[in-house]
């Protein structure tokens, strides 16, 4: 049985598009309780003795199944910092949906610090899913604070994608990756910051062995007075392949910091990024104007279109 | 009815008023299908841009079925039943052809309506209904893509700019059926194209000739023809491969 309020439920909605119990495994946490888990023969979830957090042991084989593991906080002050940790058998191919809602409408902050690892075994497939959401009109912030680790072993793939559009006032993701022969990542960045809120996010992907590989790709879009600053480093340090693409529309009075790098240790590394900032194109607006659609409206297509 | 009522317009380049069109008048009747050509430079793409709204005229008045449309917005002018097919497409990252079609059609359309659209400018629906219209897509598949949505506007009065920069002889043909078609289902609405080709040329109902700024000449096609083939005005398709 899952237990969850409504305001919970139009979180879970929101960061998982969950509108009912999955099937599959799960594992709901609200206001720093567990509020419902399922296992299944191939999928267990473990808590941590220690209670600082779950462990999620995926079999080896397991193919075409899922695991939940949405987070929400709906009391205001709220302050955690949770560790999950992730053991993908061989061979397994699975999808992974976490994120983080809080809605915040009181007067002190509320703040999830999510550290999240993963150890991806040989030539295992992982789809992941993260979205972060917030909403609430208290003077409380919401705050989240990701840590995401992944340990790819030889042939194994992982496709992230991590999207935060609304609502989080603060927020620092770091994801580090570490890739053996043959292992290969792709990430999907979607941000949008408004008000004054404040995002950054750091990568740094060190390619090992040979024929490991990273793509990662970032847009983003700061409106009003928010700050972003985006962070991506892949290292080298075999024959392999590594991409980096931020690409950002700024508005209003934003802030964004592009700071890609790259570290090359082997003559056969090859490492290529692309960073672009710019303001949303005249043209395109005026294009959708004679369309029929008014000059807000133009904006909020060509951002639905960026961000898809 | 279109009518462009001693219109000027101006552009500021490096500080310094430039006239570019100079107290133009021109009258767009309904049910016709008006062909604008001329030199390079001339000012077509100007006007085409002072009709769509997208520039301000300096002098004048513009009045669409004896509305004035002078000082209404780009928005205003396209829900005033005006329609413009750019001589270079804009490319969005991320919305998809049918997006931009849905948009320009002010409905909801399906899929197999939106793949209507794309197989009259002889695009292979499938292919292209959710491809990006972003850098990947060549120019002549802009450039159709471009026909398509304004096509799907179903406006009273539309202006091509240039339609045929960009595609290929064989796609030309098909080109020229659209308009044929165009021109045999105007009912009501009136059709501006701005083109140097010849066969263009052939099934306009009028023909202005605007060199410098001015109309230089105006009048039927029978009128016309005669005065401009063999000149750079009237390319025929093929002049481009001897
Ligand atoms: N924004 C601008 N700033 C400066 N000059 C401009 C501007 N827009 C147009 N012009 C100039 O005005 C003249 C007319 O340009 P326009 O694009 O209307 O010509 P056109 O007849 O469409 O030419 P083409 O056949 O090459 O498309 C040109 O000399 C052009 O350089
Ligand atoms: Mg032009």
């Amino acid at each position: 049985m899952v237990k969850l309020d409504e305001i919970q439920k139009r979180l879970i909605r929101e960061i998982a598009d969950l509108h009912e119990v999955p099937a599959g495994a799960y594992n709901f946490r609200a206001n720093s309780a567990l509020a419902g888990r399922n296992t299944t023969a191939n999928i267990d979830i473990i808590s941590k003795e220690d209670g600082s957090g779950i462990d999620i042991h995926i079999k080896p084989g397991t193919v075409h199944e899922s695991v939940h593991i949405p987070v929400v906080l709906s009391e205001s002050g709220l302050k955690e910092t949770v560790y999950n940790d992730f053991f993908v058998g061989e061979d397994s191919d699975v999808v992974i949906v976490a994120g983080c809602g809080i809605d915040n409408c009181g007067s002190q902050d509320s703040e999830h610090d999510g550290i999240h690892r993963f150890y991806v075994g040989k030539n295992a497939k992982v789809k992941y899913v993260e979205k972060h959401y917030g909403s609430g009109d208290g003077q409380g912030k919401r705050i989240l604070n990701p840590v995401t680790e992944v340990y790819m072993e030889e042939g194994s793939s992982m496709e992230m994608e991590m999207v935060q559009i609304k609502g989080v006032d603060s927020t620092e993701r770091t994801t580090i990756a570490e890739l053996k022969k043959k292992a290969s990542l792709v990430v999907r960045e979607r941000l949008m910051t408004h008000g004054s809120q404040r995002a950054l996010s750091v990568y740094k992907v060190l390619l090992q062995e040979e024929g490991s590989s990273a793509d990662i790709v970032s847009r983003s879009i700061a409106r009003d007075r928010s700050y972003q600053k985006l962070d991506a480093c892949i290292v080298g340090n075999a024959p392999c392949k590594g991409h980096t693409e931020c690409d950002s529309i700024i508005m209003d009075e934003g802030t964004i910091l592009a700071v890609p790098s790259l570290e090359a240790h082997h003559v056969d590394a090859s490492l290529v990024h692309e960073a672009a900032i710019g303001k949303i194109a005249g043209e395109q607006l005026v294009k959708l104007m004679t369309l029929g659609l008014t000059e807000k409206e133009a904006e909020e297509e060509i951002i639905n279109g960026f961000l898809a | 009815m279109l009518e462009l009522k001693n219109i000027s317009f101006s552009v500021n380049t490096d500080g310094t008023e430039k006239e570019i069109i100079h107290n133009l008048s021109l009258t767009v009747e309904d049910k016709k299908f008006v062909v604008i050509t001329g030199p390079n430079g001339g000012g077509k793409s100007s006007l085409a841009k002072l009709i769509a709204g997208v520039e301000k005229p300096t002098a004048g008045r513009i009045i669409l079925d004896g509305k004035d449309i002078t000082d209404l917005s780009i928005t205003e002018r396209a829900q005033e039943g005006i329609a413009f097919a750019f001589q270079q497409p804009v490319r969005f990252k991320g919305i998809q052809v049918i997006t931009l079609l849905r948009i320009a059609a002010g409905k909801p359309l399906s899929v197999s309506e939106a793949c209507n659209y794309l197989s009259e400018v002889g695009l292979c629906a499938r292919d292209y209904i959710h491809r990006e219209v972003n850098a990947s897509l060549s120019g002549g598949e802009l450039k159709r893509i471009e026909i398509a949505t304004v096509m799907a506007r179903h406006s009273r009065l539309t202006v091509f700019d240039e339609p045929e920069a960009g595609i290929d002889l064989w796609s030309f043909q098909n080109l020229i059926r659209i308009f044929e078609a165009m021109r045999v289902n105007i009912q009501d609405s009136s059709m501006i194209i701005i083109s140097h080709q010849e066969r263009i040329l052939n099934i306009a109902d009028e023909i202005a000739v605007l060199a410098n700024g001015r109309i230089e000449q105006f009048g039927t096609r029978e009128e016309m023809l005669p005065k401009l083939i063999g000149t750079s005005s009237a390319q025929d398709a093929c002049s481009r491969l001897k």
